[in-house]
């Protein structure tokens, strides 16, 4: 696959410098519905990773104009927000979760939208992303969404804060992957990018990357603790530099979670990490997003800013957990012209 | 397209703007359009007709405007303009705020007409032009209540004639009424003939909002129109927004007519990109710098400089970002770049780029085009060099050229190497570079890590043959006022004739010379001319000026120029020393006065000079810029810089006082100067050029010349490296100034023929103003 991964880099004409490391000890296994070369990483560059610069304001203008400049409208606003439950991680992590409401929610996974508002828009069934859990409720999900092929993904290293014993954040993704998730949410250490111990977050990275082994694994930033976006753009670089499959912007704990400023900064990133290497990364925006209005945005900013491949559910999830509903009321008024109401949407 | 289509090519599709409450508007008037005179539409009557150059129908019908029509709006401004300026600032202030208000609540008509009219996307006018109209009326009501308490000294000039352009049709309208009328003056307004319908709409505001008649007056019709307007007797304010051909052609028509004049013209601002800016954000300021309606701003950042070292990554980037940029009906919501303005235009692009683009790499954005209607595709043409035509000629399209530059000093001369200054931006994380190099571009206006920031509160306008004069922010006011109390008729003075009988020289011969670059040096032509005093005593002798003294006067002002960035109190300890040199030879001073006047009035006038070195001295630390309070999250600094080299033609009555009250203003603001002395009564200059000797004042920052007015001034007015002329002489010779300054639009002071009381009224702000340039910094932060 890493022959290929090559090949498809040099056919695009962009650099290759930056792929000549060595990716004997990290895995480049697909998973069944992803149809894209794992990104294998690379060696720190710490010359690329100190010459990111961010200015605030001006990603700030960026991103208050974009909704001004994009828009879509009756059918094309439907076939977006369908396209957005495909992406959506569907995600409970509560301290009170059990496996009954675990079940629950994987029945919405599998059945999104009220059937037969999907006959009346002419659509073939769709499901989400992926069902998004603690560890404990890994072995539940994988049975509730048996055949259907959604996967499972599993937030691991000590989330949220992760701050416990590293070999006890790297054994937690092993114990996970073995449960059955295919997907793996570590956090990464954030006083490493607060220090500016790049090398340090780069190890982490890779160390958790290998404990994952087939499952992709997303880093998850916690954008909102980073201190200012141009501590994200590194952070985004050094992840994925260390083989990051996807990179993720909040646990959804923390006070400030995906923004569209934060979405633009890792982006940008991940379109630099893609023309100097020829891997695609993954981007997945988690908490606070919860209008159909605000998903249709962010999808016209990544189809925009990254290119119309970056939209599949392998390169693009949305973190959301209240988002999947006001999309159906929306789809619903799309095909009635009347506003929906809650009770008449299936709960997850 | 089904959903299920769409949901797997997940196209943008159309997102139409509704068009037809203000079509409605149109049928409701009936297509047709007269003018807006003395609060009431005249009958319409013949003109062209009004396109909408995305589909070319035609919208409506304008009525060309006649000398009888702009007369009754001259007229009718002219009768509304004294009650209307005795109206309290606050009474003015209530019907501005109604104005704004009622801006607000149109907006979305005022936006869709623009846009059907002017061709440039729903979103620019819906998010950006009718937003900025409100605040400029907004803002302007605040400026009428508070002029009463801030501005006392000043008042409205009378009657303005305004002709605004077509790329901002309702924008620019507002930038012109909302300071006229504020400040009690009332206008006679030109829209362009393209795009008259936002201001048809407006006059209807005007009336909603119970403006008196004839405060606000509206004529539409093409350039011989606009000519009515620039010619009239009776308008005692011209502003215009346009090219700056024509903008050239108003400066000599109304030279010597008394008509204050700003101009706000073209540009070809330079957009400026270090190596250690943020690229992407870079990129993205582009899309709004050149490709913003179309690139038809005067202040588009059209001229691309990239450091070397980044420049191929930095190309590849913006050509992938250009293709994503989506073209099409402006009434879409969903597009970036709309139609040009009309047939013309794009011809007038096409042409410039199929001649000359390919003394670079043309690349256009790969978009679709739409099947009818005027565009033109985002275009940049890289690896030109500053000769190349299009890095000097604007082309007023979406059409960016590319050149590089190695290091930040040389960023400068590129990005000076215009006779445009307009605006300027600066790309750079490293504020030490980024505020090191705002300051040394010549333009009005510089934007720090953005492009195309506007607000009412920071003035716009430029320098060099972008015009002159500000719009917005508190220097946009004194385009709109005067200085109460004008003087009385200046005659002119002559000098004293050789007596038919002279007696010796009693004292040994001393040759007054001309002083250049701190020396003093023969007059190039040779001759020298007699001065007697009205006794008959020969008084001295002074060398006949010439063209060639002005030009090495101009050279040595040019090589001092280092005057400028000292500091201000090392300038204000300069002007006290000379004050100091000056008072210890007072007698001698006052003494030479009395025997050029034959009068008693040197000590006074040597007292007065002292005195006025000192209130420069005092103010060459404290004219101080101002940090604007613009709705971003950062500043605008307006700092106060010099014109650069100022050429004067001084006051003939007042030998000495006339020199210093020039000089003085001029060098505390760190400009250099060339100074004709006053031309009847020359001997106190040239004694004075020995006190500049012993004071410490740098070579070349002060430059005399002695000779005739009208020869010496035709000369200034023509040089195209002088930044400004000044007239206080009793020759008449403001009409010339004024018209051969057209020439490189440099800025004039001419006294038009009006006497000064050089004693009580020779000092203060207006002086200052006129001594510098206002350039507005903007410098957006935040981490």
């Amino acid at each position: 696959m890493a022959i290929s991964a090559f090949t498809s880099a040099g056919s695009l004409g962009v650099q290759t410098e930056h792929q000549t490391l060595s990716t004997t000890d990290m895995t480049s296994t697909q998973l069944p519905q992803v149809h894209e070369p794992r990104n294998p990483g690379m060696a720190l560059d710490l010359d690329w990773v100190s010459s990111v610069q961010v200015n605030t304001s001006a990603v700030e203008r960026r991103c208050a104009t974009l909704p001004g400049r994009r828009s879509v409208k009756k059918e094309y606003q439907a076939a977006w927000m369908l396209k957005a439950i495909t992406m959506i991680d569907l995600t409970t992590l509560s301290g009170d979760d059990t496996e009954g409401r675990v079940r629950r929610l994987c029945a919405k996974a599998r059945a999104p939208v009220n059937p037969s508002l999907m006959d009346d828009l002419g659509m073939a069934p769709i499901t989400t992303g992926a069902v998004c859990v603690y560890h404990d409720m890994i072995e539940t999900a994988v049975d509730a969404l048996k055949g259907t092929g959604i996967p499972v993904a599993a937030v691991s290293t000590g989330f949220p804060a992760g701050l416990s014993p590293l070999h006890l954040r790297v054994q937690e993704i092993t114990e996970s992957v073995a449960a059955g998730a295919a997907e793996i949410d570590i956090v990464i250490s954030r006083r490493h990018v607060l220090t500016g111990n790049w090398q340090a977050l780069y190890d982490e990275m890779r160390l958790f990357r290998r404990a994952c082994g087939d499952a992709h694994v997303k880093a998850i930033l916690a954008t909102g603790e980073l201190g200012s976006l141009r501590n994200v753009a590194r952070a985004s670089l050094v992840c994925m530099m260390a083989g990051a499959d996807f990179i993720k912007t909040s646990t959804g704990k923390e006070s400030v979670n995906a923004t569209l400023p934060v979405s633009l900064v890792m982006i940008r990133a991940i379109r630099d990490y893609y023309e100097r290497t020829g891997f695609r990364v993954g981007y997945k925006p988690a908490g606070g997003i919860s209008k159909a209005k605000d998903a249709v945005t962010y999808l016209s900013l990544i189809k925009d800013e990254l290119g119309d491949h970056w939209l599949q559910p392998h390169l693009f999830r949305f973190g959301a957990s209240s988002l999947l509903g006001d999309i159906e009321r929306q789809l619903e008024h799309f095909t009635t012209g009347r506003y929906s109401a809650n009770h008449r949407h299936a709960m997850g | 397209m089904t959903v299920q289509d769409i949901f797997d090519s997940m196209d943008y599709g159309p997102a139409p703007e509704n068009a037809s409450e203000a079509l409605a508007w149109l049928v409701d008037r009936g297509d047709h359009f007269g003018h807006f005179i003395n609060g009431a539409w005249t009958s319409p009557t013949e003109g062209c007709d009004s396109k909408n150059p995305a589909t070319g129908e035609i919208l409506a019908t304008l009525s060309q405007a006649t000398q009888s029509d702009v007369d009754a709006a001259v007229l009718a401004a002219s009768k509304a303009q004294p009650k209307w300026a005795k109206t309290s600032g606050h009474e003015r202030a209530k019907f501005l705020y109604a104005i704004a208000r009622l801006v607000q609540k149109h907006s979305r008509l005022f936006a869709v007409l623009e846009t059907l009219d002017n061709g440039k996307p729903i979103r620019e006018s819906r998010d950006i032009d009718i937003p900025l109209v409100a605040r400029h009326f907004y803002y302007h009501a605040g400026m009428a209540q508070l002029q009463h308490s801030e501005l006392p000294d000043r008042e409205a000039l009378g009657v303005c004639g305004q002709i605004i352009p077509w790329n901002f049709p309702l924008l620019m309208l507002a930038w012109k009424i909302a300071p006229a009328i504020a400040m009690g003056n009332t206008v006679v307004l030109k829209p362009a003939e393209y795009t008259s319908l936002t201001a048809l709409l407006f006059a209807e505001i005007c009336q909603e909002a119970g403006l008196p008649k004839g405060v606000v007056n509206i004529v539409t019709g093409d350039g011989a129109t606009g000519e009515m307007i620039v010619s009239h007797p009776d308008i005692d304010k011209i502003a215009f927004t346009g090219s700056t051909s024509v903008g050239r052609k108003i400066r000599e028509a109304t030279a010597g007519s008394g008509k204050a004049l700003t101009l706000e013209l073209g540009g070809k601002s330079p957009y400026i990109v270090f190596e250690d800016a943020d690229i992407d954000s870079a990129i993205e300021g582009l899309v709004d710098a050149i490709w913003f309606n179309q690139g038809q701003v005067c202040c588009a950042g059209s001229r691309l400089l990239v450091q070397e070292g980044i420049a191929d990554r930095f190309y590849t980037k913006l050509r992938a970002r250009m293709d994503g940029l989506r073209l099409g009906n402006p009434m879409d919501k969903c597009i970036d770049v709309g139609a040009i303005v009309d047939e013309t235009q794009l011809s007038t692009i096409t042409r410039l780029v199929d001649a000359h683009g390919s003394e670079g790499d043309v690349y256009h954005a790969k978009c679709d085009l739409p099947d009818s209607g005027f565009y033109y595709r985002p275009t940049l043409i890289t690896g030109l060099h500053p000769a190349a035509t299009l890095m000097q000629e604007e082309i007023f399209g979406p059409v960016l050229v590319g050149t590089t530059f190695r290091t930040p000093a040389e960023a400068i001369e590129v990005a000076n190497n215009t006779r445009y200054g307009l605006a300027a931006s600066v790309w750079s994380e490293n504020l030490n570079l980024a505020l090191e190099i705002a300051p040394k571009l010549v333009a009005g206006v510089v934007w720090v890590n953005g492009t195309n920031m506007f607000d009412a509160a920071a003035g716009f306008g430029g320098t060099r043959e972008s015009g002159f004069g500000r719009e917005g922010g508190w220097e946009g006011l004194t385009a709109y006022t005067k200085p109460i109390d004008q003087g009385k008729k200046l005659s002119q003075l002559s000098r004293v004739a050789a007596p038919k009988d002279p007696s010796p020289a009693g004292t040994l011969d001393r040759t007054a010379k001309m002083y250049i670059g701190g020396k003093q040096s023969r007059p190039d032509s040779g001759y020298s001319d007699a001065i007697w005093s009205p006794k008959g005593k020969l008084l001295g002798h002074v060398g006949q000026g010439s063209r060639k003294d002005i030009r090495n006067a101009v050279e040595a002002a040019h090589k001092a120029k280092a005057w400028g960035k000292t500091t201000g109190h090392l300038r204000a300890q300069i002007l006290y020393y000379i004050a100091e040199n000056l008072s210890a030879r007072a007698d001698e001073f006052a003494d030479r006065i009395d025997d050029m006047l034959g009068k008693r009035s040197g000590d006074k006038e040597v007292e007065a000079a002292i005195s006025r070195l000192f209130t420069y001295g005092a103010w060459a630390d404290k004219y101080d810029g101002q940090a604007h309070g613009v709705p971003i999250r950062g500043i605008a600094l307006a700092m106060k810089q010099p014109v650069g080299v100022i050429g004067t033609l001084c006051a003939d009555e007042a030998p000495l006082l006339g020199l210093i009250s020039a000089m003085a203003p001029a060098i505390a603001m760190g400009n250099t100067c060339v100074l004709a002395t006053s031309q009847a009564y020359p001997l106190s200059a040239t004694d004075f050029y020995q006190v500049l000797d012993t004071s410490d004042v740098p070579a070349g920052v002060v430059n005399i010349v002695t000779g005739d007015h009208a020869d010496l001034g035709k000369t200034m007015a023509d040089h195209l490296d002088i930044d400004a002329v000044w007239s206080f002489s009793s020759s008449d010779v403001s009409a010339d100034i004024e018209r051969r300054s057209a020439g490189s639009l440099k800025r004039t002071w001419v006294n038009n023929g009006i006497a000064r009381d050089w004693i009580k009224d020779g000092e203060g702000r207006t002086f200052l103003e006129h001594a510098t340039e206002i350039k507005n910094i903007w410098i957006p932060y935040g981490e």
